[in-house]
């Protein structure tokens, strides 16, 4: 009972406290939101809408018809038409134009013999995501030439073909859920305490009858409602905004982001008991975050990093949410086909939990 | 023992590194007492108060705490003791009513308590008409009785207070010290840490700490009648001049100015003392008039603490 009072007014004071920090409040909000929209818009694998130059020396239908279809895989814009190569050359050196397409006079005869490159693209090597687009548009004009003979469908296919942006929002988003909760609550969570000891509010806590366990449980339970409201937000934002699928249960995807709020927490806490300052914390936590968003697969494909990094990875809370996430959102896992994962979340909830608690010390030695 | 000391203290010792925070003090602080530590800055004071309370652990010695032995059973004695930090520790962000419904339900006290405890205290310590103002827009007073205020809300039988006025202006010190004498009316045992010697005075029993060591300790009266010095008092109109001549004097322990007037220290088995610093100012040409007078808990605490840091007179 004494055991349940205690809980609820660290509860009751940390909602009030947070009710008034409106910094805080707003980072709540804010971060989830900001991080959402700069990932789904920004952070973009499938690059679109280059400008583009072209020369076109045969002026034939079918060099025509080609010129159409790349500009509507909306992959280039042409802004530039040019007389010669050379002169493509030129405007691509002063920076007008990333890619030139240079189609030759003998295109129509080049078309027909499967065994000749038909046309020519100018790729600027400078920035190597647009060096990957030559790789594209290579493989796009191989298709017009294949399907030269009806020409209207081919088209067609290749626009489809090269529209893959939906893909990888669709990547994106839910593993941005784990993304964003991981460090929002470790940060929130080792700041808040973190904050109590710079203040001096702990050597007054510490002399009251409040044990360890308690402290830290009403100390993270405001911020599992925090976490799930966050969650509720990427969601929204992500269905709303970017056409995300959900299509697995929507009760499998809280309960799995339960478990891994429950983990990010207990981290958040046992930083807190290395942390002295405020800064401190934000330190550690920016040190657990960004192996987390590098090893956990949110970024590059987990099965293609090398092994060490996979072992590191593995230990990292974040890695196996993403797993779990993509699997429910995407491949509409249920929450018992993820069981290895959320196991993992548990040991490492109770690992660090138990380092967190036993490392406080109602000391100040 | 137990029963007629709230806390019992032998050979404390506390060691930061090679630095000695606290060194060898014994201690038997009587119950429902005003027990004060006076010591300058770094003296030890709040070093021996964490401990006391358990918060730091001894490097030696044993600690008694309401019969408890402390470290050990420090969770015990939580519900006991009320500590007050030196700085304000309560929080800001929360309105007087709060803080103060915040603690009461830490300390485990049950819905009706809480209520007439913390109107009690709200009225006692004239903190009602504030209840919804935020701790951290309160002057230093306020804040001063809103934390005698919660850390008394659970009825403590040990109040540890750790420099508690040393932010707040005399009058509220005067408040602060009314309300101290109430709660030691009362029953409670209240130990005080202070720099300032009126506080000192005020209280029913004192240890003088410097650099870790008890340097003197008993009633405040006792520890001035008791000194060993004889303390004279030196009224001139050239105050600094006739100070740098007693000085010279290897007799001559301390000289404090207060104004015009000069306390002098001497040693106590000197002969004549009127007449040899009457007879040095004379010669020295200086108008002064020299008399015996009662040492003054400042001249305890010069005596106490300067002697073992001077050239040892």
């Amino acid at each position: 009972m004494m055991f349940l009072q205690r809980i609820f007014a660290i509860i009751i004071k940390e909602i009030r406290q947070l009710g008034r920090d409106r910094l805080t409040f707003g980072m709540i909000i804010g971060i989830p939101l900001m991080q959402i929209i700069l990932f789904g818009y920004a952070i973009n694998t499938d690059v679109r809408h280059l400008n583009a130059g072209i020369v076109d020396l045969a002026d034939t239908y079918a060099s025509r018809k080609l010129a159409a279809a790349v500009q509507a895989t909306q992959v280039v814009d042409f802004v530039v038409t040019a007389n010669s190569v050379e002169g493509l050359i030129d405007r691509m050196r002063k920076g007008d134009i990333k890619v030139g397409m240079v189609v030759p006079a003998d295109f129509d005869r080049r078309l027909a013999d499967p065994s000749r490159a038909a046309a020519q693209l100018l790729i600027d090597g400078s920035d190597t995501s647009i060096a990957n687009i030559a790789a594209q548009l290579r493989d796009m004009r191989f298709d017009v030439r294949s399907v030269n003979g009806a020409q209207s469908a081919g088209l067609f296919e290749v626009r489809n073909y090269y529209n893959p942006e939906r893909r990888s929002v669709v990547q994106i988003v839910p593993a941005l859920i784990g993304v964003i909760l991981n460090l929002t609550m470790v940060l929130f969570t080792s700041v808040a305490v973190v904050r109590e000891r710079e203040r001096g509010n702990l050597e007054m806590l510490i002399t009251t009858p409040i044990r360890n366990i308690e402290l830290m449980i009403g100390k993270i339970t405001p911020y599992v409602v925090i976490g799930l409201i966050q969650v509720s937000i990427i969601l929204a934002v992500g269905i709303l905004l970017f056409n995300i699928p959900v299509v697995g249960s929507m009760l499998d995807l809280y309960a799995a982001s339960l478990v891994f709020i429950a983990a990010t927490l207990s981290l958040g806490l046992a930083i807190y008991t290395w942390a002295k300052t405020q800064f401190q914390a934000m330190q550690l936590t920016f040190f657990t975050y960004l192996p987390s968003i590098l090893l956990s697969g949110f970024m590059f494909p987990f099965d293609g990093m090398p092994p060490f990094a996979q072992w590191l990875g593995k230990l990292l809370p974040l890695t196996h949410f993403v797993e779990m996430i993509r699997g429910i959102v995407l491949r509409g896992a249920t929450f018992s086909d993820l069981g290895p994962s959320t196991l993992a979340l548990l040991i490492f909830f109770a690992v660090m939990m138990t380092v967190a608690v036993l490392r406080f010390r109602k000391r100040l030695d | 023992m137990s029963n007629d000391y709230a806390i019992v203290a032998s050979g404390l010792t506390r060691r930061f590194g090679n630095n000695v925070a606290v060194n060898k003090v014994n201690l038997r602080i009587p119950r429902a007492k005003i027990y004060g530590f006076l010591g300058p800055n770094g003296s030890g004071k709040s070093t021996a108060i964490r401990m006391l309370c358990g918060l730091l652990t001894p490097s030696e010695g044993e600690v008694s705490v309401l019969g408890l032995s402390v470290p050990r059973d420090a969770e015990k004695l939580r519900h006991r003791i009320g500590y007050m930090t030196q700085k304000f520790s309560l929080y800001d962000d929360l309105s007087v009513l709060e803080n103060l419904e915040f603690i009461a339900r830490i300390f485990g006290l049950d819905r009706r308590r809480r209520k007439t405890r913390i109107g009690e205290n709200l009225a006692k310590y004239r903190l009602a008409g504030f209840a919804g103002q935020r701790a951290g827009t309160l002057s230093g007073g306020q804040k001063q009785r809103l934390a005698l205020a919660a850390v008394t809300l659970h009825g403590p039988e040990l109040l540890l207070l750790d420099e508690p006025t040393s932010a707040v202006d005399p009058q509220s010190r005067r408040d602060f010290w009314d309300g101290l004498f109430e709660l030691a009316d009362q029953g409670t045992t209240i130990l005080v840490s202070t720099h300032f010697m009126d506080e000192a005075e005020r209280c029913h029993e004192l240890a003088i700490l410097d650099k870790g060591v008890l340097v003197a300790a008993g009633v405040p009266g006792d520890l001035s009648d008791n000194i060993d010095a004889i303390v004279l008092d030196i009224e001139t109109q050239q105050p600094r001049r006739s100070r740098n001549t007693l000085e010279q004097a290897g007799f001559v322990r301390a000289v404090t100015q207060l104004g015009n007037r000069l306390h002098a220290m001497v040693d106590p088995g000197l002969d004549e003392p009127v007449g040899r610093l009457q007879g040095m100012l004379d010669d020295a040409g200086l108008v002064a008039q020299v008399q015996v007078t009662p040492a003054s808990l400042e001249d305890v605490f010069v005596a106490a603490t300067g002697f073992r840091n001077g050239a040892g007179g």
